[in-house]
């Protein structure tokens, strides 16, 4: 990496149609890259595989979540009705895990809610209001009508001219360096 | 939402000797509207100057709303007494008022969770407004429980903190499992709202032009930049949150409906009463989406995003829950006739014949006889008649809470203490204020927020395909 590349976030390129967008990711999964994405407006069907992408992590801290809330709402239940404060009610236990199931569940739909909501976002580097892409002119339309797909410097196999060749004989429209 | 593409490419041979007949799919997005044609149309709705006839309806939903206000200010600065509750029945309107929200609510999560999972397109252009509606609905819901507890501002004294009595709140009681389902319902409903609008309000921010309003979008759309990694994420979270608001759509109305069947009143202590009371809830919720949906569509010109397709497919759930609900009617009284309990056959008889009869054929007529007219092409496709019909199911709705909760209490075991209740100028005005709460913050979502899911609405247009040609 020379010094110049430093400055560099990466080089961009714009595409017109998901169709072209999805064969020009399958390429660039091919050539081996590994720090690059792919900017759409809407998901793709089929662009996890196509950037060959590994399945979600979100489905284990939604898991974390539920497992969390399941225990809380068990303890919380026993903690006040058995343990700290507690009442016979009609001669029956006092705590089992009949009588407040439905707040058990419902602790346990919350938890993993909240896994999954707060496990979305930071898994996403989210909220970061701040980014190279922003000042790029172009990205503004990837959330409209346009499909780009971004190389970054951090990658071993960039290298700026040989990177933007690249990009062109991916099809791609519009060329463009991101500073960082 | 991963496509099974490959099929496509090796037909059967078979297919070729017996020539299914090919129906064309139903066109979700009429015209061939492209990409941008459906950020400008939903984007547009945000970026124009506010409309007149917004203001107006701005002016008179606070009008409206601030009947609730006031008459809960009398309310709490006076006593309970000031509703029309006394023994033997305790639960009046407020509780009728709080049934029929929370089953408005319903429709919303049911198009957003259920829908998505059973991959049900057409639901896209809905989404959006439904859940919104969901949200608001629970919160004029919310109200009503925790005004009747008396002493509002013990009202924290429902949730598990410690207090200075040094006691806990009673989890056998179904009252607490309402508590901890309808506020987990409106916690979970706003994040899964609020997570599928990110990319939306990305899109806003990227075209806004004022430093305010890019300010603004900027702080809500988190820095969402739409990279597919953050997409791959986006969309199994998605997912999830659809598969947990399912069984947690279905558990809030079933305890909502234990508040009654877990007592031994006749009339409520019945097996019958989760399902029943879903299936009423996405009744009524899916009549209040097309009375909001409708007009929405006929003032943004949406015909080309929610069309006929939309409409017929809520007609026909509206139609299916609507006779699972009449059905509902009939079993309670073969259940009632076959128990041999002579308490609860009165309970029904006295609900249809009784004192309370005009309330009983009211509902009958609302709820099972004018869904009925859905079976009929001309009526789906008559708009002014299908919102029409939808205003007498909502009217419906509020009758059967208003039937279950009343009749059951007036009239129970001892002859001597029954009653006849009637609601006060006061319970009147609270509840026709939270139609004024609900359109006030149901208007400021349609000035400020994305009405329709763009990326969504995007996503299942036939060009969004990468394997189309």
């Amino acid at each position: 990496m020379n010094e110049r590349n430093e400055q560099i976030h990466g080089v961009a390129c714009t595409f017109r149609k998901p169709a072209d967008v999805f064969h020009a990711a399958e390429k660039v999964r091919d050539a081996g890259w590994s720090r690059w994405d792919v900017h759409t407006p809407f998901p793709i069907h089929g662009m996890d595989q196509a950037m060959g992408l590994p399945r979600s992590n979100v489905p284990r801290l939604t898991l974390l979540g539920g497992v969390t809330g399941f225990i809380t709402g068990c303890l919380l239940t026993w903690y006040l009705n058995s343990y700290d404060y507690p009442l016979v009610v009609g001669g029956k236990p006092f705590w089992s895990i009949i009588f407040p199931f439905p707040v058990i569940y419902e602790c346990t739909i919350l938890f993993a809610a909240f896994g999954t909501f707060f496990g979305q976002f930071i898994l996403n580097r989210l909220p970061r209001h701040h980014h190279p892409l922003f000042d790029l002119p172009q990205f503004a339309r990837t959330s409209d009508d346009t499909f780009m797909i971004v190389l970054e410097a951090g990658d071993p196999k960039f290298h700026l001219d040989e990177s933007r060749n690249f990009l062109l004989s991916l099809g791609g429209q519009e060329i463009t360096v991101i500073r960082e | 939402m991963a496509h099974a593409h490959d099929s496509s490419s090796e037909r059967p041979e078979i297919l070729d000797k017996v020539r299914p007949a090919e129906l064309p799919r139903p066109k979700l997005i009429l015209n061939d509207r492209g990409f941008h044609w459906i950020t400008d149309k939903v984007c547009g709705i945000v970026e124009e100057e506010t409309p007149l006839w917004w203001k107006v309806m701005f002016g008179v939903a606070l009008f409206v709303a601030s009947f609730t206000g006031l008459g809960l200010l009398y309310l709490v600065s006076t006593g309970t007494g000031v509703w029309g509750l006394r023994s033997p029945i305790g639960w009046g309107w407020a509780i009728v008022n709080f049934v029929f929200w929370v089953g408005i609510g319903h429709a919303g999560t049911l198009i957003s969770a259920i829908l998505c999972l059973l991959r049900q397109k057409w639901r896209t252009s809905i989404n959006r407004a439904a859940e919104a509606m969901t949200i608001f609905a629970v919160m004029c819901a919310g109200i009503f429980p925790l005004f009747h507890v008396g002493r509002v501002w013990f009202g924290w004294w429902l949730l598990p903190l410690p207090n200075q009595n040094g006691i806990w709140p009673q989890f056998r009681s179904p009252l607490e499992w309402d508590v901890f389902a309808v506020s987990t319902y409106f916690t979970v409903s706003t994040l899964f709202w609020y997570m599928g609008m990110v990319p939306d309000l990305g899109t806003i921010r990227d075209r806004a032009k004022t430093w305010w309003r890019k300010a603004f979008y900027s702080v809500l759309a988190l820095g969402w930049r739409g990279g597919n990694r953050q997409w791959s994420n986006f969309e199994m979270a998605y997912l999830l949150l659809a598969g947990l608001s399912t069984p947690l759509v279905l558990s809030v109305h079933t305890i909502v409906s234990f508040d009654f069947a877990v007592s031994n009143v006749p009339g409520w202590h019945t097996t019958i009463f989760p399902p029943y009371f879903v299936a009423g809830a996405i009744f009524s919720g899916f009549a209040m989406v097309l009375t909001l949906m409708l007009p929405l569509r006929a003032i943004y010109r949406l015909h080309d995003v929610i069309n006929q397709y939309h409409i017929d497919n809520m007609c026909k759930i509206i139609l299916a829950t609507g006779t699972m609900v009449g059905y509902a009617y009939a079993t309670e009284f073969f259940i009632a006739a076959y128990s041999g309990n002579s308490y609860e056959k009165f309970a029904f008889v006295n609900r249809a014949f009784g004192q309370y009869s005009w309330a009983y054929w009211i509902m009958v007529s609302c709820n099972v006889i004018t869904p009925q007219l859905f079976w009929f092409k001309k009526v789906r496709e008559n708009h002014a008649l299908v919102w029409i019909i939808c205003i007498f199911v909502n009217v419906g709705m509020w009758f059967e809470r208003f039937v279950i909760t009343v009749t059951s209490l007036a009239n129970d075991y001892l002859p001597s203490s029954w009653g006849y209740y009637s609601p006060t100028i006061v319970d009147i005005f609270t509840f026709f204020g939270t139609f004024g709460f609900f359109s006030v913050l149901f208007l400021l979502f349609i000035r400020f927020l994305p009405l329709l899911p763009m990326a969504e609405v995007k996503m299942v247009t036939p060009q969004a395909d990468p394997h189309a040609h």
